[in-house]
């Protein structure tokens, strides 16, 4: 087990160090200067030049990137060439804002949609089954920005009851104890609602099917045989086995969430990780897009990892088998 | 087929997909002709679903804030985000077959390679990659396809993967080597049609997918460029209308939903005709 978890604590930090090498050569060989954005239409070549060494951009490629790679190992993120602040600075406070919202939303996702999918599954064939399997295909298929507008317009403009822009009002600073936390969560709700309505149904469809598949095996029967009740078999016997792989899944829907957060905070004006990267990329401001999509990545493949060591945990024969 | 249709995901799924491909084909039979056509943008913008303009034209679903009429555009946008969703899938799915059949049915360092490239792939956060390969090129049509194909092919050759190697294992294979057959004409002729069942399948997922995508490229104004129209621009031009002219944004967002559960449903309906075992999944993105 613990052998195992070794190799893949290796493979996910190959996997980041991946994603940053490519990111850092796809970056520097498209078109655009960052240099040229930032000093505008009306720079000569000289400080254009000047910029460019003073940024180390004149070096060869190679180059530059084992210096990044150096810096960034060491702790130092560089400066953002657009914002001029320090790029930790930048991602310290864009990170807790994605955690929030994408840990929140996963957590809501799951407990709803292993719920519906377990009455649907215990009932398969029914016409709740039917009704519910309806909504959740229906509610999957949703874009998530489009979702999103449209709540803005019911929950923002029509019933003017909830915020449609960024973690915190104006007043924030202000606000003290119970208010600030519940403008907090008014600011939330209308992103986390997004978010939560996209990944419930994928859970439930997941559960559902696991459910299913599990009723038909024999070890069902013999506890149907040895006289317990419907529910008790439902819940102990065939959800809990069906929810082995549903941990699995967790692990592999988090870039899924992932990407559906990065829209969905275009959309709200969430502060997050999400809407640094689409900022940067646009900027061509190098060193925030690289430390956007290393910790992008570290999110992720940290939390496949954890999804790995869960499913070990809840089915130990899958901690022998890898070992 | 006949399975297909009596099941009635798949019939839906079906008929909303032809009936999507026909008003993106016959396209200048069911509107009022151009698109991007403008008559007095004062007195023809943003008018309301089922309004006639003052120059006698009928806009069954209202018009934007340039006049446009939204159900023309509508169906020219069908033209482009279906265009782009099945092209894209086309491509991911010929990479992904070819990977998938490389890695699967033969031997030696070039598999395992192409393997790790793949379990890498999946790794990376795919809106990642989008962003970046958007943002970096001028945007155009051509681009999303593209960009789209080289992020979706992975979870197609896992797929294929694995069927060719349990397919490869099995008699008929052996048969057929017996018989002479050279090994490549064995995966091309007698392996790989065996295998195109979850192909297929997640084909039809990707296709949804690929058009939810292209839209969310659209949006972020990275995907298919103003003023050809595409569900996700046109999502994203009536976002800044959603209090006065909410149509604007309503329409092509339905669509959309309306597409990509037919690609499920009709999916999920292909899956169990061929094969009644096999479980309901949802797609990995």
């Amino acid at each position: 087990m613990l052998a195992a978890l070794w190799r893949r604590l290796l493979t996910g930090f190959a996997v980041v160090l991946g994603v940053v090498t490519l990111t850092f050569f796809l970056l520097h060989l498209a078109p655009g200067d960052p240099v040229e954005l930032l000093l505008g239409p009306t720079a000569s070549p000289e400080q254009l030049a000047a910029q460019r060494t003073a940024l180390g951009l004149d070096r060869a490629l190679p180059v530059q990137f084992a210096a990044w790679l150096g810096r960034f190992a060491r702790g130092d993120w560089g400066t953002s060439i657009g914002k001029g602040q320090p790029v930790r600075a930048v991602i310290g406070t864009a990170w807790p804002a994605t955690v929030r919202l994408v840990g929140l939303s996963l957590l809501l996702s799951y407990v709803i949609g292993i719920a519906i999918g377990a009455v649907q599954g215990a009932r398969s064939g029914s016409r709740t089954d039917t009704a519910l399997s309806v909504v959740t295909v229906t509610l999957f298929a949703l874009p998530g920005y489009w979702l999103g507008l449209m709540l803005v317009m019911v929950f923002t403009y029509w019933a003017r009851a909830l915020p449609a822009f960024g973690a915190a009002g104006f007043d924030a600073d202000f606000l003290t104890g119970w208010a600030r936390l519940a403008d907090q969560l008014r600011h939330l709700a209308l992103p986390l609602a997004t978010l939560t309505l996209i990944g419930a149904p994928g859970a439930a469809r997941f559960v559902r099917g696991a459910m299913i598949d599990v009723a038909a095996q024999p070890f069902v029967m013999t506890a149907r045989a040895k006289g317990l009740t419907p529910v008790q078999v439902a819940t102990r016997h065939i959800l809990r086995n069906a929810l082995t792989p549903v941990v699995t899944l967790l692990g592999l829907s988090l870039p899924a969430l992932f990407s559906g957060a990065v829209f969905v905070e275009a959309v709200f004006a969430w502060p997050g990780v999400g809407r640094v990267l689409v900022e940067a990329v646009q900027a061509r401001d190098y060193p925030v897009v690289m430390a956007a999509t290393a910790v992008s990545a570290a999110l992720v493949v940290a939390g496949n990892l954890l999804a790995d060591v869960l499913a070990a945990w809840l089915d130990p024969r899958i901690g022998r088998r890898a070992a | 087929m006949r399975r297909l249709l009596r099941d009635r995901r798949g019939a839906f799924g079906a008929l909303v997909l032809v009936a999507v491909i026909a008003c993106a084909t016959l396209a200048p039979l069911v509107t009022s002709g151009d698109p991007n056509r403008q008559h007095d943008i004062v007195a023809t913008r943003f008018l309301p679903p089922l309004a006639i303009d003052a120059f006698g034209a009928f806009h069954p679903l209202g018009t934007d804030r340039f006049g446009r009429d939204v159900w023309t555009r509508l169906v020219y946008g069908a033209r482009i985000s279906m265009g782009v969703g099945v092209l894209a899938v086309l491509l991911s799915v010929t990479l992904g077959l070819a990977v998938g059949a490389v890695a699967g049915y033969w031997r030696g360092p070039v598999p395992v390679a192409l393997l790790g490239v793949t379990d890498f792939a999946l790794a990376v956060p795919r809106v990642v990659l989008l962003l970046l390969l958007a943002a970096l090129w001028r945007p155009s049509t051509a681009l999303v396809v593209i960009v789209l194909g080289l992020t979706g092919w992975m979870s197609v050759a896992r797929l294929v993967h694995g069927e060719v190697r349990a397919l490869a294992a099995r008699p008929f294979v052996a048969g057929a080597a017996a018989l002479g057959a050279r090994r490549l004409r064995i995966l091309v002729r007698h392996i790989l049609p065996n295998a195109l069942t979850p192909v297929i399948v997640a084909a039809a997922l990707g296709v949804g997918n690929a058009i939810s995508l292209e839209a969310g490229l659209s949006y972020l104004g990275l995907g298919v460029q103003p003023p050809t129209p595409s569900w996700g621009n046109m999502i994203a031009s009536g976002r800044d209308t959603l209090v006065n002219a909410p149509w604007v944004a309503t329409a092509p967002g339905l669509a959309l939903v309306l597409v990509v559960v037919a690609c499920t449903l009709l999916g999920d309906a292909v899956r169990d005709a061929l094969e009644p075992g096999a479980v309901t999944r949802p797609p990995a993105t």
